[in-house]
């Protein structure tokens, strides 16, 4: 997986939108804040999702509680 | 009696036709076409990774990377290797050559992608993509497609030339001429009707016949 290592780790880009997404956001605002082209905001948060550390909701996308504990 | 080899026909991409959808791994993950929606995308094949030609033409590439993404355009490169290839190879035109590969690299190596392009040309490689070229405009659909052999590194002032005269022709609603560059005079569309023929030459274009008419942006 792009944005979680092998060791489980969450990976730059994953990290960059993870905390791009503490405030609730679109994909096209959570790519300009994280400063990372759409194209892979739109792949890496099929991750997240997946691993639960975003969720989506009414079209803005967040961190969990488990993504806020993959930053510490 | 002369025999034949009966073979199915292959179905290519066609300009003005819906891109074929896609998931591939890529030196940036697994990404989809439909990633790219509302961006422009440049998808483009390579025969094989540490080779010479294919090295000038990622250099040159990424040269005109931060061109073509002011206009819009994505890029994503493609051949028939594994991902554990193309990241050595990206990393090591990093390291002999100074350059930074940024774009990702789809690792072909089931062929899916290139057949579903169709960038197999059989008689030149059975184990390699040719230099093709996709244009892939924001809503998914082939805008222009070039195919250059193995012997031939593409042509990246070309490559934006045809970016520019694509969005410039669905700007504006014009053509581009032979050699056109960007500030250079623009077609007007050929009238459909004797009606348009008498008000094209009535309507201050540059106009050597009713059907040859420029005008400039």
């Amino acid at each position: 997986m792009a944005c979680i290592a092998p060791d489980g780790s969450v990976t730059r880009p994953g990290r960059k939108m993870l905390e791009a997404m503490k405030a609730p956001r679109a994909l096209e605002d959570v790519a300009l804040v994280a400063e990372i082209p759409l194209y892979r905001v739109r792949s890496v948060i099929r991750e997240l999702l997946d691993a639960g550390l975003a969720e989506e909701k009414d079209g803005l996308y967040s961190i969990t509680g488990k993504g806020l504990a993959k930053l510490m | 009696m002369e025999e034949y080899t009966v073979r199915e026909p292959v179905s290519i991409p066609r300009i003005g036709s819906p891109a074929p959808s896609f998931e591939a791994v890529t030196t940036l993950g697994v990404l989809r076409l439909e990633d790219f929606k509302g961006s422009w995308l440049i998808l483009f094949s390579h025969p094989a990774d540490f080779t010479p030609v294919c090295t000038t033409e990622f250099i040159a590439f990424a040269e005109i990377h931060d061109e073509l993404r002011k206009r819009n355009v994505e890029l994503m490169g493609l051949s028939i290797d594994s991902v554990y290839a193309h990241i050595a190879w990206v990393r090591n035109i990093e390291e002999k050559m100074g350059v930074k590969i940024k774009f990702p690299v789809i690792a072909d190596l089931n062929k899916e992608v290139a057949t579903l392009y169709g960038m197999l040309m059989p008689g030149e490689s059975k184990t390699e993509a040719s230099r093709c070229v996709f244009v892939i405009d924001p809503n998914g659909i082939i805008r222009a497609m070039i195919y250059y052999p193995l012997t031939t590194g593409r042509n990246m002032p070309e490559i934006l030339r045809l970016i520019d005269a694509l969005q410039t022709s669905d700007k504006h609603s014009v053509a581009t001429p032979a050699n056109w560059q960007p500030g250079d005079d623009v077609i007007v569309p050929p009238p459909n009707t004797q009606e348009m023929a008498e008000e094209r030459m009535e309507a201050g274009y540059q106009c050597k016949d009713w059907y040859f008419c420029k005008k400039k942006l």
